[in-house]
C-alpha cells in the first residue's frame, strides 16, 4: 500500500522548498482597486494565497502515540478500525495502488475509483451525456452518442454491467476498456489513453444483451451475448412461436487495437436455441480459442400472466439444470474463413445446426439457474456458480475435451450436443446461499459472492492451486444483498491479491439518510495472505448501481498528461485538419449561407472573441485549445444553442449547428482555467432576417 | 604547467623530452582546446532558468541556448502575459541569428592561433576570452529590458513593478520563485576561455623569451 513513485518524491521534495520560501509579497504597489485585485488574483490562480498561509505555518513536532490515543478516544475507534484506517488512507498527493473500472448500471456511465482510498477519481462518460466532459452537447462525441442510435431513434442512456479492461497474454494490458448495454444491446469502446469513449456499437441481431464484456486473452475479441432471446436481428415473431422463431446470439466483435476500434465487419456471431446467456468467459492457456457461456430459461418459458402462464420467475426455474455454453471460437473463425456463415442484418452468422455439426458448439449441464462462469488463472477449470444451488460447480476443461473426444453425448431438442455432466466436473463446493460470481487471488483462493447470505465466501481451489482444494475456507458478511465481487487483478491469469470489493445492491443503514433512493455500498475488502477477511472500508456509491467491475494495477496505465500535440483530435486520434496551431491563425470566412469559424483557446481568451451571423446561417466552428500546461483544460459553452465542450490542453473539435434563434448570446470558457477565467468570454449574435 | 617545464631544463629521464614536447606545442594545444570547446558549446544550453509556483509541482523551465529557446517557454509567455511581458523568443533575436556565425568565427581565430604561431594570431584570441563575459552581460541586458518594458495595458500591469530577474540566483516574480543558473554550455565556453588565455600567455611569454 502506497508505494510512492519517483513523482512523488519529487513532489515532495519541492513541497519542502515551499515551506522554506520568504512570506508571501506582491511588493510595494499602487492600491488601487485593480491592484488589489491583480494582487488577489496572482498571476495564475487565486488559490496561492491560501496555500501560502498554510506553507507559513511552523509544523510542530508530532507525537504519534499520545494524539493518535487522544483520537482514537475521541472518534471511539475500534483497533480493528485504527488499522483499516492505516491500510486504506493514501495521504494527500500520494497515488492510490490500483484503479477500479466500474459500471454503473442503469446510470449508464464508468466510474474509476482509487484502492484502496476507495476514492472516485473520475466518471467516464459512456452512454449517456455528461455535461462536465462536453460529451453530447456538441462536436465529435455526439456522433459517438449516434453510433449507437437504435434504427434511428436516439438512445441516451444505457444499462452498463460488465466493464472488460483489454489483454494482452490473459493480463490486463490498461490500454483499452469495453462495457455493454445491457437495455439496448450495446458495446461501448473507451481509450485509457485519454479516457473517453470512442465508439458504440449496436448489435444489429439483438435487442437485450448481458454477456458481455469479456475479452479473449489477446483481445482478438469482445464476447457479448443475448439475454431475454428475440428473433435474430430483433424483428417482430408472436410470443407463441418463441421456441421456432426466437433465438440466442453469442456474439464475437472483432477489435482492431491499431485503430481502436471494434470492427462489425470482421465481427461474427453464432446463433444458439433461446435460451438466456447469462454471463461468460473466455478460456486461456490451455483453454484459449474457448469461450463459456451459462444459461438460464432452457425451460424456454415465455410470458403471459394474463394467458394463465406462470410468472416467468417460476416458469424460468423449472430445471434443476441449465445449459453451460462451451464454444470452440478458433473453429467458429475457420468456419466464417470458410464462408459457412449467413448475413444476417449485415453481421456474419453461424447458424447453430452449422455450430452443432462442426463442433463449435456444445452444451454442459450445471446446476440451477447459474449466474456466473469464471475460468481459474491457469485457464484450466471454468467455475460455475448456480444461484438457486448452495454449490459453485467447478468444470475441467481437460475433462471436457475428453468427453468431447469420447463422442457419447445426447443432443438438447435443438440438435446441439449435450456432453454428461459427470465427465465433465472435477468439484463441487458447497459455500452457501445464492453464490454469483468467482473471482481469484495470487494464493490459490478463490472467493464468491453469495447474495442471500450477504456473504463473502474464500474457498482454496485444487491441483495445481493448492493441495488442501475445493473447500470452504471462511465467510464473510458483507452489507447487503452483494451481487458482484471484483479482486485485484482477480480475473486474469495473473491475479494480484490482497484487495477485493464487494458490490454490494442495498446499502439499508450504512449511510445517513438521504431519501428514499439509497446509494450502493462498495466495501473494500482485505484478502491479505493469512488473515481472515475483513471489510476495510465503505464506499457509497450514489450516481448508479454497479454491477461487475475490474481493479488493475495502476502502473499498468499510461494515460497521456496532455494530448501529445496541438490541434489533436481526441476522435480520429490525430492532428485535425481544421486545427489552429497558434494565436493570430484565427479567422473567419462566410460563404453564401455558412460561417466557417477557426478559433483558438488558451488561457485567458477565446479568439476570435466576437461572432456575428445571420439567422438561418449554418455554423461551423473548429476550436483548438493551444495550451500544453497539465490541467489548462477549456471549457466553451454556447448558451441557448445546447453546446458545451470541454477541451483539454491541445485539443479540438468542430461544432456544427444553424444559427436558427436570433439573439445575443454571450460565449463564455466553462472550465476554470485562470485568474481572468471570467473574462474568457465572446459574444455570438445572430441578426434576425 | 608547460611553461614550467621550459623553465626547468634541469629535469632529466624521460620528462626532459616530455617537457621539450610541452614547450613546443603548450602554445598551441590550448587554442585547440579552445576551439572545439566553443564549437561544442553550440549544441549546449547556456542558462537555465525554472520557475517554481504551488500550481507547478515540477516547476517551469526554460533553456537558453545560443541559437534556440527550449523548455516551457509557451507556458511560460501565457502566463508572462498577464504582467504584459513580451515573448521569451522576441530577446536577442539579432544574437541568436549571428551565433552560429560568431562562435565559428571564434573558434576560427582560435583555430588560426594554434595553426600560425604569431603574436598577432594570439592577440586576436583574445576576443574567445571575453565571449562569456559578452553572452552574460547581454543576457542581463535583455532581462532587465524584458523587465522594464511591460505592457501599461496587461491585466496585471498595475500589480507589477519593474524588474530585473537575476542572471544568477533566486528571485522572485508574483507568486513564482525564479530561479536561474549557467548551462553547461556558458562553462564550456568559460573553459575555452581560460584555456584560450592560458594559450595566449604561453605565446606572449615565449615571444618574449625569444625577443
Amino acid at each position: 500500500m502506497g508505494q510512492a513513485p519517483q513523482g512523488d518524491k519529487e513532489e515532495g521534495r519541492i513541497m519542502a522548498e515551499n515551506r522554506e520560501r520568504p512570506p508571501f509579497q506582491i511588493g510595494q504597489q499602487k492600491v488601487s482597486r485593480r491592484g488589489l485585485l491583480g494582487a488577489a488574483a496572482g498571476l495564475s490562480a487565486g488559490a496561492l494565497l491560501a496555500s501560502c498561509s498554510v506553507l507559513q505555518r511552523k509544523e510542530e513536532t508530532p507525537k504519534l502515540g499520545a494524539t493518535a490515543e487522544e483520537i482514537i478516544k475521541q472518534r471511539q475507534l475500534t483497533p480493528e478500525d485504527v488499522t483499516a484506517a492505516l491500510m486504506t488512507y493514501v495521504p494527500s498527493g500520494k497515488y492510490d495502488e490500483f484503479l477500479m473500472f466500474s459500471s454503473t448500471g442503469h446510470g449508464g456511465q464508468v466510474l474509476v475509483h482509487g484502492l484502496p482510498s476507495m476514492r472516485l477519481l473520475k466518471v467516464i462518460a459512456v452512454f449517456s451525456p455528461e455535461p462536465w466532459q462536453g460529451y453530447g452537447y456538441g462536436g465529435y462525441t455526439n456522433e459517438v452518442l449516434e453510433g449507437g442510435y437504435f434504427k434511428g431513434k436516439p438512445i441516451l442512456w444505457g444499462d452498463t454491467h460488465h466493464p472488460a479492461l483489454s489483454e494482452t497474454n490473459g493480463e490486463y494490458d490498461g490500454e483499452f476498456l469495453f462495457i455493454n448495454d445491457k437495455a439496448n444491446g450495446r458495446i461501448a469502446v473507451i481509450d485509457l489513453r485519454d479516457f473517453e469513449t470512442k465508439q458504440i456499437v449496436k448489435n444489429p441481431l439483438l435487442v437485450n444483451e448481458h454477456g458481455g464484456c469479456f475479452v479473449t486473452p489477446n483481445t482478438e475479441y469482445v464476447l457479448e451475448a443475448d439475454q431475454y432471446s428475440v428473433p435474430l436481428g430483433g424483428v417482430y415473431a408472436p410470443i407463441t412461436e418463441y421456441k421456432e422463431k426466437y433465438r440466442g446470439v453469442l456474439t464475437f466483435w472483432k477489435f482492431d487495437r491499431q485503430k481502436g476500434r471494434i470492427v462489425p465487419e470482421e465481427s461474427f456471431a453464432i446463433e444458439t436455441p433461446p435460451y438466456w446467456h447469462d454471463l461468460a468467459d473466455a478460456g486461456k492457456g490451455p483453454s484459449h480459442g474457448w469461450a463459456f457461456w451459462n444459461s438460464i430459461n432452457t425451460e424456454l418459458a415465455i410470458p403471459g400472466l394474463q394467458e394463465g402462464r406462470p410468472a416467468m420467475e417460476i416458469a424460468t426455474t423449472q430445471r434443476d439444470m441449465d445449459y453451460l455454453h462451451v464454444v470452440n471460437w478458433k473453429k467458429a473463425e475457420e468456419l466464417i474463413a470458410a464462408g459457412k456463415y449467413e448475413t444476417i442484418n449485415g453481421f456474419k452468422v453461424i447458424r447453430m445446426d452449422v455450430a452443432a455439426k462442426e463442433g463449435v458448439l456444445f452444451l454442459i449441464p450445471e446446476p440451477k439457474s447459474p449466474h456466473g462462469v469464471d475460468v481459474t488463472p491457469g485457464g484450466d477449470y471454468i467455475v460455475v456458480a448456480g444461484k438457486l444451488d448452495p454449490h459453485v460447480t467447478v468444470y475441467s476443461f481437460a475433462k471436457i475435451q475428453q468427453a468431447i473426444q469420447a463422442g457419447n453425448w445426447d443432443t438438447d431438442e435443438y440438435g446441439i450436443p449435450v456432453l454428461p455432466f459427470e465427465q465433465c466436473v472435477e468439484a463441487q463446493v458447497e459455500l452457501g446461499l445464492g453464490p454469483l460470481h468467482t473471482q481469484f487471488d495470487d494464493q490459490g483462493y478463490a472467493y464468491t459472492s453469495l447474495f442471500l447470505d450477504s456473504a463473502v465466501a474464500k474457498w482454496s481451489l485444487g491441483k495445481p492451486y493448492r493441495e488442501d482444494g475445493w473447500k470452504l475456507v471462511e465467510k464473510l458478511p458483507v452489507q447487503y444483498n452483494i451481487g458482484h465481487l471484483a479482486a485485484a487483478e482477480g480475473d486474469t491469469a495473473k491475479p494480484a491479491g490482497r484487495f477485493l470489493v464487494a458490490h454490494n445492491k442495498w446499502s439499508v443503514d450504512r449511510y445517513a439518510s438521504l431519501g428514499p433512493l439509497l446509494p450502493q455500498n462498495a466495501q473494500l475488502i482485505s484478502i491479505a495472505p493469512n488473515q481472515p477477511m475483513r471489510v476495510l472500508y465503505d464506499s457509497p456509491i450514489g450516481i448508479g448501481e454497479p454491477h461487475y467491475a475490474q481493479i488493475i494495477k495502476r502502473e499498468r496505465i499510461k494515460a497521456w498528461e496532455i494530448y501529445p500535440e496541438v490541434g489533436w483530435n481526441p476522435h480520429t486520434q490525430s492532428v485535425d485538419p481544421n486545427a489552429v496551431l497558434k494565436v493570430g491563425d484565427e479567422r473567419i470566412e462566410r460563404r453564401g449561407k455558412t460561417v466557417e469559424i477557426w478559433a483558438v483557446l488558451l488561457r485567458s481568451q477565446i479568439r476570435p472573441d466576437l461572432i456575428e451571423v445571420e439567422q438561418g446561417d449554418e455554423v461551423i466552428w473548429h476550436l483548438t485549445n493551444i495550451e500544453r500546461a497539465k490541467d489548462a483544460t477549456h471549457g466553451f459553452a454556447l448558451g441557448g444553442y445546447n453546446i458545451n465542450l470541454s477541451l483539454e490542453p491541445g485539443e479540438t473539435q468542430t461544432i456544427r449547428f444553424v444559427a436558427d434563434i436570433p439573439g445575443t448570446f454571450p460565449f463564455y470558457c466553462t472550465e476554470f482555467c485562470s485568474a481572468l477565467h471570467l473574462e474568457m468570454m465572446g459574444y455570438f449574435l445572430v441578426k434576425p432576417t | 604547467m608547460a611553461t614550467t617545464a621550459v623553465r626547468t631544463p634541469t629535469r632529466s629521464g624521460i620528462l626532459r623530452p616530455l617537457a621539450a614536447v610541452l614547450a613546443r606545442i603548450g602554445d598551441r594545444v590550448p587554442f585547440f582546446l579552445a576551439a572545439i570547446m566553443l564549437g561544442a558549446s553550440l549544441a549546449l544550453p547556456y542558462w537555465h532558468m525554472t520557475l517554481l509556483a504551488p500550481q507547478y509541482p515540477g516547476g517551469l523551465r526554460v533553456v537558453i541556448y545560443l541559437t534556440k529557446l527550449a523548455g516551457d517557454v509557451q507556458e511560460v509567455n501565457g502566463l508572462n502575459h498577464y504582467i504584459g511581458m513580451m515573448k521569451l523568443e522576441e530577446a536577442a533575436t539579432f544574437e541568436r541569428a549571428i551565433a552560429p556565425y560568431g562562435v565559428a568565427a571564434l573558434a576560427l581565430l582560435a583555430l588560426l592561433a594554434g595553426l600560425l604561431r604569431r603574436r598577432w594570431t594570439a592577440l586576436l584570441a583574445t576576443l574567445v576570452v571575453i565571449f562569456p563575459i559578452i553572452f552574460v552581460a547581454d543576457l542581463q541586458y535583455w532581462l532587465w529590458y524584458f523587465g522594464h518594458n511591460l505592457d501599461p495595458h496587461a491585466a496585471l500591469s498595475s500589480a507589477i513593478k519593474p524588474f530585473t530577474p537575476p542572471v544568477l540566483g533566486t528571485g522572485r516574480v508574483g507568486q513564482f520563485v525564479v530561479e536561474t543558473r549557467f548551462g553547461s554550455g556558458l562553462y564550456l565556453a568559460i573553459l575555452a576561455a581560460l584555456s584560450a588565455l592560458v594559450g595566449i600567455t604561453t605565446r606572449l611569454r615565449g615571444s618574449a623569451e625569444r625577443g
